[in-house]
């Protein structure tokens, strides 16, 4: 299909390539140039002394650890839940099929308020967490349960289509090999699962870095602690610090978008490797 | 479609599992259970019980205070904010997405991969520096703030911003939905049409469009959900000014920090309602899709 010379003679190009770019430009463009640009007028001094500052780094480093650790989370079990999902038939399987989307289709913030009502110390989980010595709310580890929460459907539906298409065929034939299952799950499924988990590891994380609603509840919110990236960027801009909210957003942006070609990337390589197949 | 395959090839495996414990490409009984059961226990505890918590919190302190929190002047007038945010949002979003997945799906151009790309872009940025950008452009200190001002015009800490930052975060869904869509039809029928000389708006209208409607309506309510429910750039944007700038998300979170709870977990359970409308909406299109493919191969 690609590189036909010939003229298509369906109509509309012009018409639907004008919309798209101008709707693109207008909406996303232009407004997105607009923190580069303003990153252009603050002095590469300022902007360091800015990034590197103890609460903007410590912000960082909450924002990608916790991230880190509710993609990891959710890499095990969302596996787990793709794999009944596709291999397995009991009762309640749609609707727990549906339930997966969830996460998808809610408001951020109201998982914020519901997450807090069940894990603050007087809630519904808190509670019995409570004299165990364990707080969620309030601290990194409710931070990573909301980011759980939103980054659960991201693998699932990765791994879920990857895995209704893989041929049965692959495992008969390492059975034939003299294969035990469990040889066969890590040796045959999962290799063949990897760049999906890998697609579904890095969009999970790159949506966590970036999440503002679902946390913001349940963090706390305290400096140095519990205090995420993007929540830094709205305390700057409330005490009109553009400068500094500026410079934290830039770097945040590079984060996301360094995800983005690694998402790519593992992407392309899924692809080449089916080519040469 | 393969899907329905491999699962009833599982399941014709079952008989035989029963007999000799397992067969060489399923797990042992015990193993599918206990998977089973931690992928049940796992969702009700990530998934249904925020679900639950909301509905209960909300009608904690009975029927009456619930209806009296959704009946409040301030919760009305964000109700509609909300739907005029959605109503102006989705149908801009929706024209840019069925241009965009034409463009993309039926022609060739240079450049292609990159567009799309640049589609996607808005999913990686976090919602809080999407505000941030309008706030930079049009904000009193922004590039077209002074010039805006003069005019007496106001955008962000108003509603059109709201609506900017809204049609930012919800800008790929529709055309997200329709692109692979439009690519797996390709552009045979198009033609087809075309040759016996219909134009371009009625090719769209009678050909495309019964092709790609299950996907379009799902891309709809998608999007629609998002930019009701979208709270990180808004609440950038907005202001938070009461009974003006307010919308549903900015709501809860008002009444949440005034320790107003009940109230709070009220507005909440619209927009769950809302959440779960959209899941039914999405069960409803892949149910029609896979009732059309069926159709198509019997």
């Amino acid at each position: 299909m690609k590189g036909s010379r010939s003229r298509s003679v369906l109509p509309g190009f012009g018409l639907t390539m004008g919309i798209t770019v101008f709707y693109l430009g207008i909406i996303v463009l232009i407004p997105l140039s607009c923190i580069f640009l303003k990153t252009m007028e603050l002095s590469w001094g300022g902007f360091w002394s800015t990034v590197t500052g103890p609460r903007v780094l410590a912000s960082y480093k909450i924002s990608l650890l916790t991230s880190l650790a509710a993609a990891l989370v959710n890499v095990v079990f969302g596996m787990i839940v793709a794999w009944v999902l596709v291999r397995y038939r009991f009762p309640g399987k749609r609707l727990l099929d549906s339930l997966v989307d969830l996460p998808f289709a809610l408001p951020t913030a109201v998982a914020g308020v519901a997450l807090t009502a069940i894990y603050a110390p007087n809630g519904w989980i808190g509670k019995w967490l409570e004299p165990l010595g364990l707080k969620v709310a309030f601290t990194p580890l409710g931070i990573t349960i909301a980011l759980i929460f939103i980054g659960l459907p991201f693998i699932v539906r990765t791994v879920q289509p990857v895995l209704e298409d893989m041929d049965k065929e692959v495992e008969e034939a390492a059975v034939m090999l003299g294969a035990g299952r469990w040889r066969t799950i890590f040796r045959v499924v999962l290799p063949e699962l990897t760049p999906a988990l890998l697609t579904g590891f890095a969009l999970a994380f790159a949506r966590g870095i970036g999440e503002y609603g679902s946390v913001v509840f349940i963090s706390g919110n305290m400096p140095m602690k519990t205090e995420i990236a993007p929540l830094l960027i709205m305390t700057r801009l409330e005490s009109f610090e553009l400068e500094q909210a500026t410079a934290i957003a830039v770097v945040l942006l590079l984060m996301s978008f360094a995800m983005l070609l690694v998402i790519n990337y593992i992407q392309w390589r899924a692809g080449k490797r089916t080519l040469a197949e | 479609m393969a899907g329905g395959i491999a699962t009833s090839r599982a399941t014709k495996a079952d008989p035989a599992a029963d007999r000799s414990r397992t067969t060489p490409t399923t797990e042992p009984r015990a193993v599918k259970w206990l998977l089973i059961g931690i992928a049940v226990l796992f969702l009700t505890v990530v998934v249904l019980l925020p679900l639950v918590t909301v509905f209960v919190e909300g009608l904690k302190r009975g029927w009456d205070v619930y209806i009296s929190a959704l009946t409040d002047p301030d919760a009305v007038s964000a109700l509609k904010l909300t739907l005029l945010v959605a109503a102006i949002a989705v149908p801009l979003n929706a024209i840019f997405g069925i241009a965009a997945s034409w463009l993309i799906a039926k022609f060739s151009f240079r450049g292609k991969n990159l567009l799309l790309s640049l589609i996607d872009l808005p999913f990686s940025v976090s919602p809080v520096i999407a505000g941030f950008m309008f706030l930079l452009l049009f904000g009193a200190q922004g590039y077209l703030g002074p010039w805006l001002d003069d005019r007496g015009l106001q955008v962000v800490f108003a509603t059109p911003g709201i609506i900017l930052a809204t049609m930012f975060v919800t800008f790929p869904f529709v055309a997200r939905e329709l692109i692979p869509l439009m690519q797996a039809q390709g552009t045979l029928e198009e033609e087809a049409a075309a040759t016996l000389g219909a134009k371009g708006f009625r090719i769209f209208w009678s050909v495309t469009l019964p092709n790609i409607k299950w996907g379009l309506l799902y891309g709809l309510v998608l999007c629609n959900a998002r930019a009701m429910g979208e709270f990180g750039a808004v609440s950038v944007v907005s202001g938070h000014i009461r009974g003006e700038t307010n919308t549903l998300p900015l709501h809860v979170e008002i009444l949440y920090n005034e320790y107003q709870f009940s109230a709070s977990f009220a507005a909440a359970s619209l927009l769950m309602l809302l959440a779960l409308l959209t899941l039914g909406a999405k069960s409803l299109v892949e149910w029609k899709t896979a009732q059309r493919n069926e159709d198509r191969e019997g």
